[in-house]
């Protein structure tokens, strides 16, 4: 069954279709890859699954349920976590509070229950840091729980990123280029993260241009270019396919790492 | 932060706590009021600090909630003798409605939008009731005779005995920094500093940023009104000119000089803005140019406050490995 259905998704910016009827169906429990060259509109598309950007045209279903121009906050409570591009941690705060960040929305202690310090506010709060270190344990920053978010490494940086949107327990996790700024060392432990994430039953879509990185750990793409869906498919069919080679062709290094 | 300061930072709190407390004992009924209205600016300071600290959103206009919570005290304690403590949370209620019903519109807005529409917001808030709106604020004349409260039976005069009025806002003050501090290290105040460190991030983690951008405005208003009810039963008048944008704007000082989104920052601040002044009184007309040079110094070298917040240590090491789980 596909966790995460997308139909004719169309999206505007003025005069210029960033995103023109595209339409994919992701697979529960898959690794799924969204590639293209740079300006495809890979990143849009993700925008209008979590919500950021307003649909124009179409659908997007999640787990049989219609989240079309939903609210971001109640999209990830639904199930589907996120990372930046740009890396957007909160800086100045401790890596624990950062993740406890992901787990705030299976949390429900409201103000008056904190300043009236209920007893099962104070247990939800233990059961909170329990599981903020636990996610820290899983991405391997545990050690640092107590370091302040900007003293990270660019690397570490993207993976307390995915710790805090493991936080909230999705059912999809949507990777936006998580190995970008990562060495190979680094991109290659990030490819075993993914296959761990998924053990957890976690389905993961990947969007990415580090082709190294998506024909390792993707097992179904699908090509972006201006825009349009040119193609979907296994990695290798997908590496063979003529639009694809032809859509790398503008960019030199690109087309050598196929 | 080691072992050593946190140590010395324990003694430092206690001789002050301490000072404080016995203060109407060594000090003149002047100086004893001085205190008072620290203490009242302090709770004022905390109560913006939700808004303004917290949840970063430039907020001037607070002194538009503590006249709503004043007003309200005033009127129905005039109208209907009401004992004026027990009006507390009905002038809590109203001017946390009010921060509802305005802040709602306005709650999108950044930074310097957002200070220019409550600039506005408290500004029209001081001329509808000079202007005696419903007819019931009296006007630029104000309301006079709202009666002092009383305490298991013993009035409280605010104006002949301070040290009388110094217990029960001493009494207010100390709730309102405890309750605030589980506030601060609550899933609440969590996050209201993630959305004021990076929105699209604290909403993309599933927070709904609208809704606590909201919830802190109406917390804070709530918290200003009951400091109106204290400040009416205090001096048993009010008029719009004690609602000035000028209060506002000292609010926010105290706010942003002694620290942002920390209770002893703002704790500092108010004693600072609202005490340091009366100390230099010798100084006369000097005073504010001084005042306003040390603003200017702190904004260029200490733009952080002069005691800004300490990361919460989160207890970890107390955790049983049965409870870090997945």
């Amino acid at each position: 069954m596909s966790l995460l259905e997308i139909k004719e998704v169309t999206k505007r910016f003025g005069g210029l279709v960033a995103v023109d009827a595209v339409s994919f169906d992701i697979p529960e429990g898959s690794v799924f890859g969204l590639i293209g060259p740079n300006g495809a509109g890979k990143t849009t598309v993700f925008n209008l699954i979590t919500g950021n950007y307003k649909v124009d045209n179409g659908r997007v279903r999640f787990a049989g349920e219609e989240i079309t121009n939903r609210l971001t906050h109640r999209i990830v409570k639904l199930g589907i976590a996120r990372t930046f591009q740009t890396i957007r941690l909160f800086a100045n705060m401790s890596l624990m509070e950062n993740v406890l960040a992901g787990y705030h929305c299976r949390m429900r202690a409201g103000p008056i229950s904190a300043m009236a310090r209920l007893p099962w506010q104070v247990r939800e709060e233990r059961r909170a840091m329990g599981k903020a270190m636990a996610e820290l344990d899983f991405v391997g920053l545990a050690a640092q729980a107590r370091n302040v978010a900007r003293n990270l490494s660019y690397g570490n940086q993207r993976l307390l990123e995915i710790a805090r949107a493991l936080a909230s327990n999705p059912r999809l996790l949507v990777l936006d280029e998580p190995a970008g700024g990562m060495n190979e060392q680094e991109t290659a432990s990030l490819v075993d993260l993914i296959f761990c994430i998924r053990a957890r039953g976690i389905t993961v879509l990947l969007i990415e241009h580090d082709m190294s990185l998506v024909m390792k750990a993707c097992e179904h793409l699908v090509v972006l270019e201006y825009g349009k869906k040119i193609a979907e498919g296994l990695p290798g069919e997908v590496k063979q396919n003529p639009l694809v080679i032809e859509a790398y062709l503008g960019s030199e290094d690109e087309t050598d790492d196929f | 932060m080691s072992e050593g300061d946190a140590k010395l930072r324990k003694i430092v709190y206690s001789i002050v706590v301490i000072l404080w407390i016995f203060a109407p004992l060594y000090l003149d009924n002047y100086w004893t009021d001085v205190l008072n209205n620290v203490a009242l600016y302090a709770v004022l300071g905390l109560s913006l600090n939700i808004i303004l600290g917290y949840g970063g959103m430039f907020h001037m206009g607070h002194a538009a909630f503590y006249a709503v919570g004043a007003y309200t005290t005033a009127i129905i304690n005039t109208a209907w003798g009401i004992p004026v403590l027990w009006l507390m949370p009905v002038a809590g209620v109203m001017a946390g409605l009010f921060a509802l019903v305005v802040a709602r519109p306005i709650i999108h807005l950044r930074g310097d939008y957002l200070l220019i529409v409550t600039i506005g917001m408290v500004e029209i808030v001081r001329i509808a009731l000079i202007n005696n709106v419903f007819g019931i604020t009296g006007g630029a004349n104000g309301i006079f005779g709202v009666s002092m409260p009383s305490v298991f039976g013993v009035t409280i005069n605010g104006i002949v005995q301070p040290g009388h009025f110094f217990y029960l806002i001493t009494a207010f003050l100390g709730i309102t920094i405890v309750l605030f501090y589980l506030l601060e290290h609550s899933r609440f105040g969590r996050a209201l500093k993630f959305l004021c460190s990076d929105e699209v991030a604290a909403e993309g983690s599933g927070i709904n940023t609208a809704g606590y951008k909201l919830a802190a405005f109406v917390l804070g208003a709530f918290w200003a009104g009951m400091t109106g009810t204290l400040y009416a039963a205090k001096i048993t008048f009010i008029s719009p000119e004690s609602f000035s944008f000028w209060e506002s704007v000292v609010m926010f000082m105290i706010v942003i000089l002694g620290g942002s989104g920390s209770i002893p920052g703002v704790l500092l601040g108010a004693i600072l803005i609202i005490g340091l002044p009366e100390i230099f009184q010798d100084l006369q007309q000097y005073r504010l140019l001084i005042f306003g040079l040390a603003l200017v110094a702190m904004m260029i070298f200490r733009p952080q406050g002069i005691l800004p917040p300490k990361p919460h240590r989160y207890p970890v090491e107390d955790l049983d490995e049965s409870e870090v789980a997945l």
